[in-house]
Order: structure tokens, then sequence, then C-alpha cells
């Protein structure tokens, strides 16, 4: 028998909570697939070290839409019992793992824009964001320098590093611009002081960014035409597989605890 | 005579005894109030109420360390002791107790630096060799054996050896 999906009452708070929880709970599944497979195996601990640290911070943020919410839902059920379309991350984040290259530059856009936008959010008005904003901040400093170094080192590599870690950058560019994204029912807690505006960190983001991308001897696309969906659940292909991977014991056996 | 205060100072200073003999079940030399993780001690009532900081948002020591309160606090006469989870202000290596850092190094592990330079994209760190004390030291990974540690190794004397990454 299937297992019905939640209902979620999506006030404005509810919905960015939840967006912020899918965008670390999906990478942080997305970086341990690597367990076991990585270059080497300091790469194994590293991405799934990373990948626990989002996890935890998914988990913190799942709690509090809960608490927001004030229905039975709890982090279990937001992460168990949705569906793709009830999923509100980045398109970037649920993007393939691809090769080496492409995860660590998955991270790399990624972690460039979590540590500024963590940074940010410990000045936020809700005192719950802006404790787990403080936690996560320091956490994403790590992220960053850890991904940062691997872009240079590939793409100052060997030929085909260099090439693999271009072709990467080509292919994810697409994905960054929704992380700037800003829509009606984000605007009113922004202008409330309770969330940031993340246009705000556009150009300190394409700062760091440009400074390890051509370190890396790397360019940047001049295509600036981007990809979005995620935040309003349109998605790419590729989540309801990773779903049906993360959720197939609760979906099996409902209920189930460990 | 003993005033109900003095009564509710001593269960609170017993019970602030027991949680703080936890120790950190991946660092067992250390407890939880040499790490700084334990945080307060209330008293509702008859209720216990433990307040723990997790070091890291997924350190999966945190469920351990909870029930290992409890456990405490039960062998201690406390009955259901409740356990929170507090985020803020967000728990720093800072905190970590001079006690802890010795034992931290006599442990192997080399203990946390000033934090100061963690923002530093590319920055350089001193660590010096728990083994033999040598500054001559290398970063291998910035990600050890646990969320919480880096692995670098000694140039003088040739161990690898964990790093509590500061934070």
């Amino acid at each position: 028998m299937p297992v019905a999906n939640i209902q979620i009452s999506e006030t404005p708070l509810v919905l960015y909570t939840l967006r912020r929880a899918d965008d670390a709970l999906i990478l942080g599944h997305r970086l341990p697939e690597w367990c076991g497979h990585a270059p080497m195996l300091e790469e194994d601990m590293a991405l799934s070290n990373i990948a626990l640290d989002l996890i935890g911070q998914a988990r913190e943020l799942y709690s509090y839409a809960a608490k927001v919410e004030g229905r039975d839902n709890d982090e279990d059920k937001f992460a168990y019992l949705r569906d793709v379309r009830q999923y509100r991350n980045l398109l970037l984040v649920e993007q393939p793992n691809g090769d080496f290259a492409q995860t660590l530059v998955r991270q790399f856009f990624y972690s460039a824009f979590a540590d500024l936008y963590w940074r940010a959010m410990m000045g936020s008005r809700d005192a719950t964001l802006a404790a787990i904003a403080a936690k996560s901040e320091k956490e994403s400093a790590y992220h960053l320098r850890h991904s940062s170094e691997w872009i240079i080192r590939l793409g100052d590599g060997t030929e085909e590093s260099h090439a693999r870690a271009q072709g990467a950058v080509d292919h994810l560019w697409a994905f960054t611009g929704e992380m700037f994204a800003v829509d009606d029912s984000e605007r009113g807690l922004i202008d409330a002081g309770a969330a940031v505006d993340p246009a705000s960190l556009r150009d300190r983001w394409l700062k760091t960014v440009t400074g390890v991308i051509s370190e890396a001897t790397l360019t940047l696309p001049q295509n600036n035409w981007m990809q979005q969906g995620g935040r309003a659940g349109r998605h790419s292909e590729h989540l309801g597989h990773l779903l049906s991977e993360l959720q197939s014991m609760q979906r099996t056996f409902p209920g189930l605890t460990w | 005579m003993v005033t109900a205060l003095d009564s509710d100072t001593e269960l609170r200073r017993r019970a602030w005894d027991a949680a703080a003999s936890v120790v950190d079940p991946e660092i067992p030399v250390l407890t939880i109030a040499d790490l700084g993780v334990l945080r307060d001690v209330a008293l509702n009532g008859t209720e216990i109420e433990i307040s723990i900081t997790p070091t890291y948002s997924g350190c999966p020591a945190m469920n351990m360390i909870a029930l290992e309160i409890e456990l405490a606090l039960e062998r201690a006469g406390f009955h259901r002791p409740k356990v929170r989870t507090v985020l803020s202000p967000a728990w720093t290596t800072d905190w970590m107790s001079e006690e802890g850092r010795r034992k931290l190094r006599a442990y192997g592990i080399a203990p946390p630096q000033a934090s100061s330079s963690r923002r530093a994209l590319f920055g350089e760190q001193a660590v010096a060799c728990p083994q033999c004390g040598s500054g001559e030291t290398e970063l291998l990974s910035e990600f050890g054996s646990t969320s919480c540690k880096a692995l670098w190794r000694c140039k003088a004397c040739r161990e690898p050896f964990d790093y509590f990454k500061c934070h």
C-alpha cells in the first residue's frame, strides 16, 4: 500500500525554512554517494564529513519548520514523506555527482554562497534562524576552503583535470542564478528582517568565485541565462531518483524506526 | 536548618556533577564539562533539566551524550531528567577548558588553536605535534576521523595525528 505524502501549511516562514532545509538535506545526501569511491580515502571522509554538517543543519531547520507550522509534522516526515513537487531545494544541489570535478564545482558554487548567506543570517530578527546560522557559518568556512583548494588543484592541474573542471563550470553555471532569486513569499520576510535578501550577496559571491576560478586558470561562462524552478517545486529528473533511494525504507515499511 | 533555596542549590550541584562526569564517546578522555558542551542545569519544581550545546551541527555523538546524561542522572537519583539542546550562543573551541586541552594533548590529539585565523580562505596554521612537540607539521586533510578533527602529520617524528579543529 502506498504511503501518503504529508500535507503542509505553507506559510511564508515555513516555506522559507523548508527551502533551506531541503538544500542542506539534498546536498547532504549527494555528497556521501562518493563514500568508498572518491579518488582518495581523505576525500571519502571529507565529503561525508561535510555531508554530516549539512544534514545537521537540515535537521535543525526541519525541526524549526515543524514547530512554526504547529501541525504534527516533524523532521523525519519532512524528509521521508514528501514527493518531488513538495521539495523546494535549489536545482544546483540535486544535480548528479558526475565526475569528481563536477561534484567539487557544485560544492564550490554552493559553499561560496552558503558561507555569505549564513553569516548574514546571523543578524536575522528570527532568533532560531539566527542561532542556526551562527552554528552553520562556522562550518561553511571549512566547506568553502575545502572546495576552493580543489578547484585550484583541478583547474591548474593536468590538461585532463583542467578540461573536466572547465566542463563542470560550464555545465553548472546556469544553476547558480537561482541562489539569488527572491519571490513574493520571501519578500515579506526580507522586509521584516527575518531573512536576508540573497541578491545583496551576489557581488561578494561573484568576487570569491572569480578569484578562485581565475587562480585555477579557469574561466566563467559569458552566458548568463539561468535555470530556475526548484524553489517552486519544479525539479530536474534527478531529484526523483535521489528521493526514491532516500525514502525507500519509509515508503516500504511505513513508520519504521531504527 | 536547611532552607528550600539551599537544597535547590545543592540539588543543582549534584545534578551538574553527575552530568559533568559524562565523557565524549569519541574522545573518552574529555568530559562534556571539559569540552564546554555542558551549558546549564536548571531545576523547575522537582524536574531537572540539563542544557547541552552541539559542537558541530551534525555531530553524531550528541544523541549518545544526551542518553549518557540521562543515565548518569538516573544513577544519581534524579528521575526522568530532561536534556535540552541549545544552539545559541554557538559553541566555540574557546570554551574548552585548559584542563581539557592538556588532556587532549596527552591523549595524542593536538588541541585547537586560537580561532582568529579561521576565516582566512587559505590561511597558514601552525599546529604543534602532540607526540614530540615539533612545529614542523603539515596538514594531510581538513576532515579527519570525526567531524571535529583534521588529520595532520609531524615531519619531525613522522607520526600522523589528529588535530581538534578550531571553531
